[in-house]
């Protein structure tokens, strides 16, 4: 064999080599600016993070929600015909797991406030998700969060108070424990 | 098929045939229009010839069940373990978005080294993956108070499909995910922006961002032009539409992990973050509507788990008293629909039939009794109990409805 062949033959294996296996980096895609993530991450975790300057008051959020909200959620929030919004906690309820016709509504089922201001924000109102600006946002999670007696009237809601707001669900959330096997059925 | 039927396509059979067997295209070419319904003798008359797509027999109808908020597979009008991808079934929470493929970007960012944008093309030049596995709502039982109803009825929100795409370990190794990061939010760009927080854990396991289902692009309705896919959880959150994935140290208790896809359990407490799909099983044949004649049945389902794979599928064919194992059939994957048939000669009297479905952790499926028990009535989601069917005497099948209490 010629000397070239050999060396041709050997370059050949080690490029084998190498193409099965996976590099480290492929390289593909853009670098994402921090001006463009910026825009696209409208996600609030519940400590607050993420929530935007602005603020908003109840009565404010009462106007907003008459004319935004109350047409599918009633004109108090219990009315439907859409989902009821409105159920303030009471010590006297029966459990959720005795009453499955219990309604769970943001007083007595949603374990962090910042949740309202984060879902209203990306998919509300349904026929034109998106359009409130954030002080329209933050008046009507004061209003919902007044009219499920978490807040007083007077209340401001902004991005420091927000994530403040104690919700009573919240003592009631337990992680996932099914582990499947033959244990005891959870 | 009624005589008055007959006689109809009798009557009509050869002219219809004739008016959509062949047309002529603007090109000169002859084009197939459809498959006539009914032709008098096929060996006498030249059919369509080949066309750009394959259609259906006009004789088959399969449909799903459509609602406001759902449209349900057909399982008992399905053979096999693929679920065609037009009766895939269809749960979203405001539409089915259009997307233009290419103008498509999927961003990553938050805690890793590299944020970076990638286009449809970027995630289709990563090393390929397929996989078949079965995708389910969390909320797929119906607590039916009736006879009349079907597989499809109640539990027609789980279809399965060969996906094919990039594995996300891929993705994350690509962006440097952040060791101490713990949790991601992935989100859609439907009109609800949907958003579910998932532990990076699972992206490094099995969780997928697939592009394709079937041998074809993704359909519209489930998650065009790529969703992301998490084997053997709930299919809320195998996040369609994939717009974002942002990694994080926490989860961000979007509306859908809190007010929606918790549970009600034992003690007043809410469950959360139930992301895996307990074993199941349904006898699909026979079922309501099914009449049944005496003799021999091929009593036939399919059994799912989402911790693995399906290990036995027991029947009982006299409410429960006994169970003999069902044979399965291969294949039977990890986290797929797999199917069980058992042979039974009915003697034509009144009877309860049911299966049940074991998986390799060693769970077994339980009846709805026993998990009101472990729960309580208040939750709608993660139901897998034991379905009866009841034969009636006369051959009628009807589901055998529970008491929810």
């Amino acid at each position: 064999m010629p000397y070239w062949a050999c060396v041709a033959g050997i370059a050949m294996i080690s490029c084998e080599r190498r193409v099965n296996t996976a590099p480290a980096h492929f390289g593909y895609g853009r670098p994402a600016t921090q001006q463009e993530i910026a825009a696209k991450a409208i996600a609030i975790r519940p400590d607050g993070k993420g929530l935007p300057a602005g603020s908003g008051t109840v009565q404010h959020g009462a106007v907003v929600y008459a004319t935004k909200c109350a047409a599918c959620h009633g004109v108090t929030g219990v009315e439907g015909p859409f989902n009821i919004l409105v159920a303030p906690d009471t010590a006297d309820a029966i459990p959720f797991d005795r009453a499955p016709q219990r309604v769970k509504a943001i007083g007595n089922y949603w374990p962090y406030a910042t949740t309202v201001f984060d879902y209203v924000r990306r998919a509300m109102p349904f026929n034109a998700p998106g359009s409130l600006s954030d002080n329209e946002v933050y008046s009507v999670t004061a209003y919902l969060l007044y009219a499920n007696k978490l807040i007083d009237s007077t209340a401001v809601m902004n991005a420091k108070t927000l994530p403040g707001i104690v919700m009573p669900a919240r003592k009631y959330y337990v992680t996932d424990n099914r582990k499947g096997g033959d244990g005891p059925y959870e | 098929m009624s005589q008055k039927m007959t006689r109809r396509r009798l009557l009509l059979g050869g002219a219809a045939t004739a008016a959509v067997a062949m047309v002529k295209s603007s090109f000169g070419k002859m084009v197939q229009t459809g498959i006539p319904e009914a032709a008098i003798d096929p060996t006498k008359q030249v059919g369509p010839l080949p066309g750009i797509l394959g259609t259906r027999s006009p004789f088959e109808h399969p449909q799903r069940k459509a609602s406001l908020t759902s449209s349900q597979t057909p399982l008992q009008d399905l053979y096999g373990i693929i679920t065609p991808s037009d009766l895939h079934f269809e749960r979203h929470h405001a539409g089915v978005p259009a997307i233009d493929p290419h103008t498509y970007e999927l961003t990553i960012h938050g805690m890793v080294d590299r944020p970076t944008v990638f286009t449809l093309a970027d995630l289709k030049r990563f090393p390929s993956v397929s996989r078949i596995c079965f995708i389910e709502c969390s909320g797929n039982f119906r607590k039916p108070d009736k006879e009349t109803i079907t597989p499809q009825d109640i539990c027609g929100l789980t279809s399965q499909s060969e996906w094919t795409g990039v594995m996300l370990s891929t993705i994350f190794r690509e962006v440097g995910v952040d060791p101490r990061a713990t949790w991601f939010l992935a989100e859609g760009s439907d009109a609800a922006v949907m958003t579910r927080s998932i532990p990076v854990s699972k992206g490094w396991d099995d969780a997928m961002i697939v592009y394709a289902q079937n041998g074809e692009a993704i359909r519209p309705q489930q998650g065009y032009p790529a969703r992301l896919l998490l084997p053997g959880w709930e299919g809320n959150t195998s996040i369609k539409w994939l717009r974002r994935i942002e990694l994080s140290d926490g989860p961000f208790m979007t509306r859908e992990e809190t007010s929606k896809y918790t549970e009600p359990v034992k003690d007043g407490k809410i469950r959360q973050f139930s992301f895996t799909m307990d074993a199941r099983s349904i006898i699909t044949y026979p079922a309501y509507p099914v009449q049944l004649q005496k003799g021999w049945v091929e009593i036939r389902g399919i059994a799912w788990s989402g911790r693995g794979k399906i290990t036995g599928v027991e029947i009982s064919t006299n409410a429960g008293k006994t169970w003999q194992a069902a044979r399965l059939q291969e294949p039977v994957m990890d986290k797929a629909h797999t199917c069980f048939r058992y042979l039974w000669q009915w003697d034509g009297d009144t009877t309860e039939i049911m299966s049940r479905a074991t998986d390799e952790t060693g769970y077994t499926q339980p009846s709805l009794k026993e998990l009101i028990a472990a729960r309580g009535i208040g939750t709608g989601y993660h139901l897998n109990p034991v379905t009866a069917w009841l034969v009636k005497r006369g051959g009628e099948v009807v589901y055998r409805p529970e008491k929810w209490k």
